[in-house]
């Protein structure tokens, strides 16, 4: 197991140094960050202010190793609209959409695992047509489009909860399922495939065949089981909540990390871009890491030899 | 608590299908006392697992059956509710199955599932429980039964684990084991060891024992009497000596000729086989079902349902309209 | 005898038993329906459009569709703010939506193939190469590269086909990996190879034909996939631009009015949710026809 640990490890950290690579590069996309970050409307002094205050205009892998040092020790810049440090306004915004992440990931869960369940145990029932039904459903509707609906009938319509801003716990209901509802189908149908796929095991008959009741044949013995491959999904859609947090919380107000990619992006605040993608990246890698970490523990076979 | 451990009279299994009702079971009565080893040999696909699945009501959910009289240890299991069967299943009737290397759950320990076992059915603490376990698994031949207490299914061998498997059905001293070709997936040599293994015990629990298998060899080794499938039903039963010896049915019959006999057959001699296929049971079907690939069988033979019956009143029946005379002529021997 | 006769058998052919299941399943039939409609749609807009979806009416603007009383057959779904006729912008963002998708899907179809399959054949070296790539890939948010890209680039129809088209690889090559690596362990691949067939007749006609089947079905998943980010992207003013009728775009235009003119927003949003839902479908069923073992 501790081999095994390492080496995640060390692959979770030649990932990281690829991204911060990519992130860090992908300013360069553009002929001349300097302009890209000025605007169209900058003078030519203004631009060159700017290349002289970023160092654009030394060796591009000299700025990278640069960028990287000052990353490694925390220091990811100067935002260029906000006039402030990167890292702190990061910091700043990254609860709230922390918040919302697990909010929206743990609605995802209580939606999907039992739904998976209840449908695994009675194939072409009722119950596994509406799962897949909602599934199906879920896959297909664009989130921004969900939002917007959301907030048509529930705010406006019916008056139940707020449209913007952050200030309390019914600010997150909304965007909470906005954002969790587009991860619920891919975990309701690993966890029906997966609780079929056990159900059909042989252990599971020997478990029934030694008179053991039916509740514990389902909870202790199939879904231990079962939910393996599920923890890693939910951590990779967890992971992937991040990108989606983008549009949810521009179209809710919520100050989080993913407002202040947006409002940096259409800025052409590059710095905060870059220290952005770099965060999300850095977040998606750890979190995979721990995922996979516990997936391995989970399975005997894995932890023991 | 009578002697006869297991008596089944007239068992059916119907498994509808896109293309019709598959009759995979049809008309199968049988018994057991205690003591005694039936074996119930057929090819892949005669019925014998449906109808081991069948008597601990544990079929496929798509699959019914229809018994006249199942009884256990004398008293009637028919009509028996879930909650009554999981109280009897593991309990006073336990199984073995085929695969030991997916028949134990990967995630717990040896230990955790034979200890839940023996508290699903007795008042144990854990620490009683655990302690018989080790003794079970001692019994079964285990060394260093304390360790494997603590140790997963990945970590022992196929053998162990089939040795685990008995260990933990004959965990609450069952009437009746029936063991589904335990040894079929096994290496030659752990084979005969589990087999003796299974006899032994056997006589020191007084238990009666079902075991379903393909391989003759097994039936000579351990049945006191025997029960051929063919197709879904019993084509023909009896003592393990009155099979071996004086089968009487063409398909025992060519079964028999399968097998060379060291000494006995010539070298050269072609083995035997039996030509044709097994008939599909989807849909009704009357006659004998062993018509198409018999030499003896005449129109007379498709024309009705053939029971089973034991005319010299000997224990020995079997299915087919031809008298044992005729079929000893018939040089099918 | 039972009722094995030359009929039962005769119905049993591949082609037939194909035909069956292709017809039988519902989801394949309303998907494969939904989605011919769309491109039918999108391939004759200029025939059947019934105005220009640039044309501005500032007198006519934000009409509202006929079945409202104030609606006209002349706008049967009505106009936007500045007075286009929504119905001829719905069937030229049909062709937006379609084109970007398609696109999008062939290139990163072509990507991912290519290292997937070249990982699943070559194996080592290779293999982790192209591992280390998915997974540093997926490392990355999609949405928040691809706003970046199309911030410093500009957005426009070519540059988000482009980006999407070399950022949404990963599941393709995945797919192909894992397909190439077991048609590789086949006895038939190992025969060629004892056979001395050169290596890309290998992958032409051993390999490649039995992983189309997991191709296609990632390939139609993938379609979905690029035109619900497209929406997304434009959605948030870093797609495609105006004035092109983009689904996205349209409903980003038609968010402030949304409350009293709520078709603006309504009626591009059931188009995206149909299209995507339909080549869903279709993508499914074709997994459950090809491949049913691989469904998840």
């Amino acid at each position: 197991m501790l081999y095994y640990t390492l080496k995640r490890l060390g692959l979770a950290g030649l990932v990281a140094l690829t991204v911060s690579f990519i992130s860090f590069g992908l300013l360069y996309i553009s002929s001349d960050p300097a302009i890209a970050m000025a605007g169209e409307t900058a003078s030519d002094a203004d631009i060159e202010a700017i290349r002289q205050l970023y160092g654009f205009d030394r060796p591009i892998l000299v700025q990278y190793f640069d960028w990287l040092q000052r990353a490694m020790s925390g220091d990811l810049g100067k935002s260029y609209y906000f006039r402030t440090d990167v890292s702190a306004l990061i910091a700043e915004r990254l609860s709230t959409t922390m918040t919302l992440g697990v909010s929206a990931i743990t609605f995802a869960i209580v939606l999907s695992v039992p739904l998976g369940v209840a449908a695994a145990i009675r194939p072409n029932s009722v119950i596994d047509r509406i799962a897949l039904f909602l599934s199906v459903m879920g896959q297909a509707l664009p989130s921004f489009w969900f939002a917007l609906m959301l907030i048509v009938f529930l705010s406006v319509t019916f008056r139940l909860l707020p449209t913007s801003g952050s200030d309390t716990w019914q600010h997150f209901i909304m965007p909470t399922i906005v954002l969790g509802y587009y991860a619920a189908p891919a975990i309701m149908r690993l966890t029906r495939t997966g609780m079929l796929e056990v159900l059909s095991t042989d252990y599971i008959r020997t478990a029934r065949a030694k008179g053991l009741r039916p509740r514990v044949v389902l909870f202790k013995h199939a879904l231990r089981n079962a939910v393996i491959p599920v923890v890693s999904l939910t951590a990779v859609q967890f992971g992937f909540m991040l990108g989606g947090s983008i549009v949810v919380e521009t179209i809710f107000a919520l100050h989080g990390a993913g407002f202040l990619a947006w409002e940096s992006i259409t800025r052409n605040d590059l710095p905060t871009v870059q220290g952005l993608i770099l965060v999300f990246s850095l977040f998606y890698i750890v979190l995979t890491f721990f995922a996979d970490l516990l997936n391995a523990w989970l399975d005997p076979r894995i932890r023991i030899n | 608590m009578s002697d006869r451990v297991l008596h089944v009279e007239n068992l059916t299994v119907d498994i509808p299908l896109a293309t019709g009702i598959l009759h995979a079971v049809d008309g199968v009565s049988l018994h057991v006392d205690r003591g005694e080893t039936l074996c119930i040999v057929g090819e892949s696909g005669c019925g014998k697992s449906l109808t081991s699945l069948a008597l601990m009501d544990l079929l496929p959910t798509k699959a019914t059956r229809k018994i006249e009289k199942l009884e256990l240890g004398g008293e009637s299991i028919l009509g028996y509710s879930e909650r009554e069967m999981s109280d009897v299943r593991g309990n006073k009737m336990g199984m073995i199955f085929q695969e030991p290397m997916t028949s134990l759950n990967p995630a717990f320990t040896i230990g955790n599932q034979m200890i839940e076992t023996l508290r699903r059915h007795r008042n144990l603490s854990n620490d009683a429980a655990s302690e018989l376990a080790k003794r079970m698994l001692e019994k079964v031949g285990i060394t260093a039964a304390g360790q494997r207490l603590g140790q997963y299914p990945h970590q022992l061998s196929g053998g162990l684990r089939q040795r685990v498997m008995i260990a933990m059905t004959l965990l609450c001293e069952p009437e009746l084991i029936i063991a589904d070709e335990p040894t079929t997936a096994l290496d030659v040599t752990i084979q005969a060891q589990i087999l003796l293994l299974l006899k032994e015990l056997q006589s020191e629990f007084d238990m009666g024992l079902v075991l379903i298998t393909h391989d003759l060899g097994v039936v000579a080794r351990i049945a006191t009497r025997v029960a051929v499938m063919y197709a879904g039903q019993i084509v023909e039963e009896g003592t393990a000596k009155q099979i071996f010896e004086n089968p009487l049915h063409p398909y025992t019959r060519g079964l028999m000729r399968c097998i060379p006999v060291p000494g006995k057959t010539k070298r050269g001699t072609p083995l035997g086989s039996i030509p044709g296929m097994v008939p599909s049971l989807i849909g009704d079907f009357t006659g004998c079902r062993f018509a198409d690939r018999c030499e003896l069988a005449g129109d007379v033979c498709r024309q009705s349902d053939v029971p089973l019956r034991d005319p010299n009143g000997k224990t020995q029946a079997y299915r087919c309209i031809h008298s044992i005379e005729m079929l000893a002529k018939g040089g099918v021997a | 005898m039972s009722e094995i006769n030359s009929k039962t058998l005769e119905s049993q052919t591949k082609s037939s038993v194909f035909r069956r299941r292709v017809f039988g399943h519902q989801g394949v039939m309303i998907g494969a329906a939904i989605v011919l409609a769309a491109v039918l749609i999108a391939l004759s807009a200029p025939l059947i459009a019934p105005h220009d979806p640039y044309y501005q009416d500032l007198l006519n603007r934000l009409v509202p569709p006929v079945w409202d009383s104030r609606g006209s057959w002349e706008h049967i779904l009505g106009t936007d703010h500045l007075g286009r006729d929504y119905l001829s912008r719905l069937i030229y963002g049909a062709r937006i939506s379609l084109l970007i998708g398609v696109g999008a899907a062939l290139i990163s179809g072509l990507i991912g193939t290519v290292l997937g399959v070249a990982a699943g054949y070559f194996g080592g070296r290779v293999d982790m190469i192209v591992t280390f790539m998915i997974t540093v890939r997926l490392s990355m948010p999609v949405v928040l590269v691809a706003l970046a890209v199309v911030a410093i680039v500009g957005g426009s129809l070519q540059v988000v086909i482009m980006v999407l088209g070399f950022l949404l690889w990963d599941r393709f090559a995945v797919v192909m990996r894992s397909s190439t690596l077991q048609i590789r362990s086949m006895d038939y691949v190992a025969a060629a190879q004892a056979v001395g067939c050169s290596t890309t007749r290998i992958l032409t006609t051993e390999i490649m034909p039995n992983v189309v089947n997991n191709l296609i079905v990632i390939a139609t998943l993938e379609i979905a996939h690029a035109i619900i980010l497209e929406a997304a992207l434009s959605f948030l003013g870093l797609g495609v631009q105006p004035p092109l009728p983009s689904w996205g775009l349209m409903v980003s235009e038609g968010k402030d009015m949304m409350l009293f003119e709520p078709w603006l927003i309504t009626i591009p949003g059931v188009a995206l949710f149909l299209l995507v839902l339909a080549i869903n479908l279709l993508g499914d069923g074709a997994r459950d026809i090809t491949a049913p073992e691989n469904r998840n």
